[in-house]
């Protein structure tokens, strides 16, 4: 079976599980203040540190969520909350966000009445920093937050997060950057990207699915959205998940340590799918930005063919990948990412998105090659009903 | 084969991909989502198209262990089944849409994509048999019979279905989820409209077609006995929810006989008036090979109905058929099934037509064409 689907879950790295599983054999709440609750905190302390040092961070700037949607709902609803006064009840987002920032936005516009700003992108899947800058200078005074995502997690992208935030702290207006896809992949650096928050996520680079963090500048203020026994700065409620952070903080470390390297292995791996897809399948369609993409990143259309269809038969084929369409009761909606792009619903819906991870090789990419002439085939005989 | 199972979340078409998979078939489980918006269809466990239809038809496949996807068929659906059950209604006639859905999407749309990827057949929980001959039998259990709901197939379509528990009753079907570990095997039947949430027609197609009031008006007099909002709430042989104030002369319940949408009108009068020999319906569909000449046969008027003798004849590209008993409340917009009558295999579907109109011929019934031969 060929898995080509790491954006959606990678397998969690041995070391990380190791320690997960270590860690979990030990007893302690770290907020207890006996000997094992000591032990306890003081292995997730040393997972703050770990997590602060690979990402340049400070200890006190990690918030551990109990995942990346968690984390990006207390950023966007947290700081708007926090910052919103009268006359300041903006939220600039981007067309292109993942549900996790784009719902929670829609909720803020629905339920809390604040007003929207949608930075539009462009064909490849980029937003414009001229927009933001003549945004700022019309509205900063009525901004709450700006959100814009790292790197795309549909076709890969990678956003001008730096420069966006450095105009925006020239108007005194927090950025929250959702860099999910981008932990590990590509380098971040909190401190240098000029971002006020910064959210992770732990399966998606090798930790446990159910972990995620928060990167908050001290100086920023966030409303919380749990209460309770007040860990966390106050700011996040709820017993430490030790083992979980241990894991987290071991993943976020080696994929940093290795994420040069790997990430050129990624990038020759993708290079050579899509060169040899495309051979394959002539009028097949690279979307997004083709240089500044995240390395183990390939977002193809296949004109005629429906992208459910194509996903099913490489299924059957042993072929796992992702439609990189959201998904409500199981049914596909052309992708927000495709349409904000400039592409057609039949075209938004005729794509597949392949991504690689660290356990990903060569015979992976064969595996691919060899099973979509007859998918596509297929595909386009059953047409885009 | 390669196999497609359509599963709906019920434990008919549960049972029948399961038994698809023991015979030896490699099945792949198909739950279809019929509305964009799967909230507005039907709440509750009942109906086809529901979120938690959907999840339950995936637990199946789980327990199965078969691949399983969900394919949006919302759109064909809307158009060919939901737009179609309108456009029927506002025209005085009374479809059924599971018939249409088989016609259109089930074995039409879901079908042809579905040989288009690769299958050899779409598999379904239906309950009707195909004889070793390719012909359209009745089930096993005449309760649960739907071979009148799949006579809208062609030849063609039949051939590439299969329906694994025409040869088995109901409650043994259950019994066999059961035994099988499949959770849906006490899931209630579903009965309704799947698109119609809370089972409220009327208020379906008011919603849609809009209210005007009309007359509710006694055939044989003309007399103006009540109002009604919209004719389009009224189906032939209805006899409920007339809403008339005075009885009727002699005291009897008064039926609706016909539905006039041009000039929103009702007209009723007693049962008697509901009678008919002779119905005509559009072209036909032949699920057997083509008759020319008059051939006597059983038919069935709606889902479940009764089976009338009568003497099918070809006439001006429909069918028309002269029963040999009697019928009451026969509405146009249903199907008039032929069958072969046969104890030992189960009835065949000979052919299927679109019911247009209905009219009493003779004063009598009509007469079997071996008693007209002697």
């Amino acid at each position: 079976m060929a898995y080509l689907d790491h954006a959606a879950t990678t397998p969690m790295l041995p070391q990380a599980l190791d320690v997960y599983v270590r860690t979990a054999r030990s007893l302690g709440n770290a907020s207890s203040l006996h000997g094992s609750g000591r032990t306890a905190r003081r292995t997730v302390e040393e997972a703050r540190e770990r997590v602060a040092e690979a990402l340049g961070a400070k200890p006190g700037e990690v918030i551990f969520t109990g995942s990346g949607t968690e984390a990006d709902n207390l950023a966007v609803k947290g700081v708007h909350w926090a910052r919103r006064t009268e006359g300041r009840n903006r939220v600039v987002t981007t067309a292109i966000e993942h549900h996790a920032v784009a719902d929670a936005v829609a909720w803020l516009g629905d339920h809390e009445k604040a007003d929207v700003t949608e930075l539009r992108v462009d064909k490849i899947g980029r937003v414009d920093t001229a927009e933001v800058a003549a945004l700022l200078d019309e509205r900063a005074a009525e901004i709450t937050v700006i959100t814009c995502m790292w790197a795309n997690n549909e076709v890969g992208t990678l956003q001008p997060v730096a420069e966006i935030a450095a105009l925006a702290e020239s108007h005194g207006v927090p950025v929250h950057t959702d860099a999910v896809q981008a932990v590990g992949h590509v380098p971040v650096d909190f401190a240098a990207s000029g971002a006020a928050a910064l959210t992770l996520s732990g399966h998606k680079l090798g930790g446990p699915t159910g972990t995620g963090a928060l990167l908050l500048r001290r100086d920023v203020t966030a409303v919380p959205l749990l209460h309770g026994g007040g860990q966390e700065r106050e700011i996040r409620s709820g017993t430490l998940d030790v083992p979980g952070i241990a894991a987290l903080a071991e993943a976020v470390a080696h994929a940093v340590r290795t994420q040069e390297t790997e990430s050129k292995r990624l990038a020759a791996l993708r290079d050579d799918l899509v060169a040899r897809v495309r051979r394959a399948v002539p009028d097949a369609v690279y979307n997004g930005d083709p240089e500044h993409r995240l390395p183990g990143n390939a977002h193809l259309s296949f004109p005629g063919c429906e992208g459910d269809a194509l996903l099913m038969l490489l299924d059957a084929a042993g072929v796992e990948c992702a439609t990189g369409s959201a998904c409500s009761a199981g049914i596909a909606q052309p992708s927000h990412v495709l349409l904000a792009m400039g592409a057609d619903p039949d075209d938004a819906r005729s794509s597949l998105r392949f991504t690689l991870g660290w356990p990903t090789t060569k015979a992976d990419v064969d595996a691919l090659v060899a099973a979509i002439p007859e998918a596509v085939r297929r595909a386009k005989t059953a047409g885009l009903t | 084969m390669r196999v497609l199972a359509a599963m709906s979340g019920g434990v008919d078409s549960a049972v029948a991909a399961a038994r698809a998979v023991e015979a030896g078939h490699d099945v792949t489980g198909v739950h279809l989502a019929l509305s964009k918006n799967p909230q507005t269809y039907r709440t509750g466990a009942r109906g086809c198209c529901t979120i938690e239809d959907s999840r339950d038809a995936r637990r199946a496949a789980d327990v199965i262990g078969i691949p399983f996807y969900v394919w949006d068929m919302a759109e064909r659906f809307h158009e060919d089944v939901v737009e179609n059950f309108y456009d029927e209604y506002a025209n005085g006639r009374t479809p059924n849409p599971c018939l249409r859905c088989n016609e259109k999407i089930k074995f039409a749309a879901v079908l042809d994509r579905a040989m288009a990827l690769g299958f050899d057949a779409v598999a379904t929980g239906h309950y009707a048999r195909k004889g070793e001959d390719g012909l359209l039998r009745r089930a096993v259990d005449p309760g649960k019979d739907q071979s009148y709901v799949l006579a809208v197939l062609t030849p063609a379509q039949l051939a590439h279905s299969m329906f694994p528990l025409g040869d088995t009753p109901k409650d043994q079907v259950r019994i066999e989820a059961e035994e099988r570990g499949l959770a849906v095997a006490r899931k209630p039947d579903s009965h309704d409209i799947c698109f119609i949430a809370d089972g409220d027609t009327a208020g379906f197609l008011k919603n849609r077609l809009g209210s005007a009031t009309g007359d509710i008006v006694d055939s044989a007099t003309g007399e103006v006995l009540g109002s009604h909002d919209g004719s389009h709430q009224f189906t032939v042989g209805q006899r409920h929810g007339l809403g008339l104030k005075r009885p009727a002369a002699d005291g009897r319940p008064r039926y609706v006989l016909s539905i006039t949408p041009v000039d929103n009108r009702v007209e009723v009068g007693p049962r008697e008036a509901l009678r008919v020999d002779r119905i005509r319906t559009g072209a036909p569909v032949w699920l057997a090979p083509e008759r020319t000449g008059a051939f006597d046969a059983e038919i069935q008027l709606r889902a479940h109905g009764e089976v009338y003798p009568a003497t099918v004849a070809v006439e001006d590209g429909g069918l028309t058929a002269r029963l040999h008993k009697p019928a009451y409340g026969v509405a146009a917009g249903q199907a008039l099934v032929v069958y072969d009558p046969d104890a030992g295999q189960g009835d065949a579907v000979l052919a299927s037509g679109t019911i247009d109109t209905a009219d009493r011929a003779t004063d009598g019934a009509a007469e079997p064409l071996a008693a007209a031969r002697a």
